[in-house]
């Protein structure tokens, strides 16, 4: 075990996938020798090479392609785009091509090998083009994987999960905790399964629900609550697709109150497709309705950021309405 | 040789292979590094009011940029970026253009900006995110914009600007207007899907557009030659799309200045798209976010002060009698004293109030908006501790 924050628990799990096999490669914009401008990737091209671990091109839309191209071959495709915010110009290479590779061709040829890495989120100071939590666009795209970790043994198990995992992943790296968020990892290869929910901590009384960053300010609410004498259970989903329902179902089954909270704007967020699963599968069972705490419907913006997030004394105060209803 | 009609091409018997010495670009320069002119060059249309003027934006915004980046340092503002070592590229370019045509930058044109008129409180106040910002304080500190000055509002996104440049170039030719676009961007954009998009359609379009690269040799960390691009830059790129195309010396105010003035003349007269490809180098980081010493050498950053466009035009103006040294280090005095008092002064104004959030997310806020920010005060009346900077003024 070694005490790690997120970027070097990241950087471990890169490490070791590249250790492992020749033909895992790692790119994108300044990830070269620099290490890319969080330094995720600093010293993998000093241990393999410029033509393992190299600096691309100004253009996501290619880095992509590139990555489809180059997992479609066979090898494994570690790309970095440089923030969450900059994916859109990758838009039409990620959701018409890496999720249809493999059912367009009958299984023909696939881009398992594909795992894209991306900053998101914010808390800052980024104003719009450096804060978004776009993961909701791309959970509406079958044949694709989307993980969000929370913590940096999270990051590197999953992260390990994604790179070999024969499906194209979207890794979600919550970049408020790059440095801020510490703990002891493993420094030997393990994973964490996707599609798996974690119980995070068990309670009776209510379920909190998060991804991410959002985990972060869910446990501080939760630790108010509990203040007042309520039971939170809470959960990480880990994977946002595909998400695991019965995890989360059980869990509202048995609290009967259900507190979602996302980072993004809440209109058309993902917290809203868990909600609708949940209400069609625990109707019966729901105290009170299923609350969301979530971004405005605004563009994230820099000089209201505080007020715009969904912080922990929101999510304290939708513990407490549902609690009340 | 017989002729192709249908493809407009000649018909060759050999096998005729082309390559990036095919066409070499040569590059404009007018003053040399050492402060005099070329012999028997051809200057563009200047004077003296214009030469001093150009002479104290490219002063201004140097001493701006070092005061931001001291006030970055500070805590004071939470991002600076400068453009030390490229404002004779943004400042001359502009100095070309009429205060009509559309200016579409990427970040780095404070220059332009600067000699359109912006003024030093307004600097402050975009930097300092407050209620007088005419961004309302939304943007990072350097996405300024002012429709009154022509400025299009900056975007982080790479490159988006430069396909929009061409539409917005269309709308001004459609309209007789006499206005053109110019379009700043970087060699690091000009890899942007968008770059390629923007010159085609500006070709095929033809619209009196103005495509200036500021070719810095760095993307970020990113270099340019061999790792950003293979070829000879960006300029045969221009060629490629049927675009007229020239290449300066982004750091010699005379060649900018005289090879914006006729791309002007191109774009306005005869709808000609230009593309300018101003080689020079970005003296400090990208941003106040990184540290050039992890990806560069002192030695390269040397070789590149001697070539400095702002001490280049000094000597030169030293010489000509338009300058004196008192006057730069009175300049630079006042400059510094007059972003310092405005600094305290942005410093002082209060954010934008809270109902700015849903302003402007469409032309006027929905009653789901309305809704939201309802409930949003309620929650900052509860906590308002945990939201100094609104909770004091709710109503």
């Amino acid at each position: 075990m070694a005490k790690m924050n997120l970027l070097q628990a990241i950087n471990s799990a890169l490490d070791l996938a590249m250790a492992k096999h020749d033909n895992v490669y790692s790119f994108g914009e300044d990830t070269g020798g620099f290490g890319g401008v969080f330094r995720a990737t600093s010293g993998l091209t000093e241990k393999y090479g410029k033509h393992r671990n190299f600096n691309t091109p100004l253009v996501e839309q290619g880095i992509i392609g590139f990555a489809n191209g180059l997992a479609s071959q066979g090898s494994y495709a570690v790309a970095e785009i440089q923030f969450g915010d900059y994916i859109f110009p990758a838009f039409d290479q990620i959701v018409n091509e890496s999720a249809k590779f493999r059912y367009r061709s009958g299984n023909e040829f696939n881009v398992g090998g594909l795992t894209i890495r991306t900053p998101y989120g914010g808390g800052i100071a980024g104003g719009h083009y450096h804060s978004q939590s776009p993961e909701a666009y791309f959970a509406h795209t079958p044949g694709l994987k989307i993980v969000m970790p929370r913590n940096p043994y999270e990051a590197k198990g999953l992260l390990l999960s994604s790179i070999f995992d024969p499906n194209p992943v979207l890794f979600m790296e919550p970049k408020r905790l790059y440095r801020a968020s510490t703990g002891e990892v493993p420094e030997e290869e393990y994973t964490i399964p996707l599609g798996q929910a974690e119980v995070v901590k068990e309670g009776a009384d209510i379920t909190l629900l998060a991804w991410g960053a959002q985990m972060e300010l869910t446990e501080k609410a939760a630790e108010l609550a509990e203040k007042d004498g309520v039971s939170c259970e809470i959960i990480d989903l880990r994977t946002i697709l595909p998400w695991d329902v019965k995890t989360v179902t059980e869990s509202v089954l048995k609290t009967g109150r259900l507190v979602i909270s996302q980072e993004a704007p809440i209109t058309s967020g993902f917290a809203s497709e868990i909600a609708a699963t949940v209400q069609d599968k625990c109707f019966l069972y729901l105290e009170s309705p299923i609350a969301r705490v979530c971004g405005l419907d605004v563009p994230y913006p820099l000089c209201h950021e505080k007020e715009y997030m969904a912080d922990h004394l929101k999510i304290y105060e939708a513990i407490k309405r549902t609690m009340n209803y | 040789m017989a002729k192709d009609k249908k493809h407009n091409t000649e018909i060759v018997t050999q096998s005729q292979w082309f390559d990036g010495d095919s066409v070499t670009i040569p590059m404009l320069q007018l003053l040399k590094e050492d402060g005099s002119l070329h012999k028997g060059v051809e200057m563009p249309e200047y004077d003296k009011d214009l030469i001093v003027k150009i002479h104290d934006t490219m002063l201004f915004i140097r001493t701006l940029d070092e005061r931001m980046i001291a006030a970055q340092r500070q805590g004071r503002i939470s991002f600076y970026l400068a453009s030390r070592g490229e404002e004779a590229e943004s400042v001359a370019s502009a100095a070309a253009l009429d205060q009509g045509d559309m200016i579409m930058g990427q970040y780095r044109e404070q220059g332009a900006l600067a000699y359109r008129g912006f003024t030093v409180e307004q600097f402050m106040n975009q930097l300092f995110s407050n209620e007088q910002d005419l961004g309302k304080g939304r943007q990072m500190p350097v996405h300024y914009g002012c429709r009154e000055l022509n400025f299009m509002t900056i975007s982080s996104p790479l490159g988006t600007q430069i396909p929009q440049a061409t539409g917005y170039a269309f709308g001004q030719k459609m309209d007789k207007t006499g206005k053109c676009t110019i379009c700043y961007f970087g060699e690091g954009a000009a890899s942007e899907g968008d770059f390629h998009a923007a010159l085609n359609m500006a070709s095929v379009y033809k619209v009196p557009v103005i495509f200036f690269c500021r070719n810095n040799g760095y993307a970020i960390s990113t270099p340019s030659q061999g790792e950003q691009y293979g070829g000879d830059g960006i300029a045969p790129r221009g060629i490629g799309y049927g675009i007229k195309t020239i290449r300066v010396d982004g750091n010699d105010v005379f060649a900018v200045l005289k090879a914006t003035q006729e791309a002007r003349r191109l774009a306005v007269e005869e709808n000609e798209p230009v593309l300018i490809e101003a080689m020079s180098y970005r003296m400090s980081g990208h941003s106040t976010s990184d540290d050039p010493t992890g990806y560069r050498t002192r030695d390269e950053e040397n070789e590149w002060k001697v070539k400095d466009p702002l001490e280049r035009l000094q000597k030169w103006m030293l010489s000509e009698g338009w300058l004196t040294e008192e006057h730069i280090t009175s300049q630079h005095e006042k400059v510094k004293a007059s972003v310092l008092a405005a600094l305290k002064e942005a410093e002082k104004v209060p954010a934008p109030h809270i109902d700015e959030l849903i302003n402007d997310v469409y032309d006027t806020p929905n009653g789901l908006l309305k809704e939201q920010l309802e409930e949003l005060k309620e929650h900052i009346r509860k906590y308002p501790d945990a939201y100094p900077k609104t909770s004091g003024r709710l109503d």
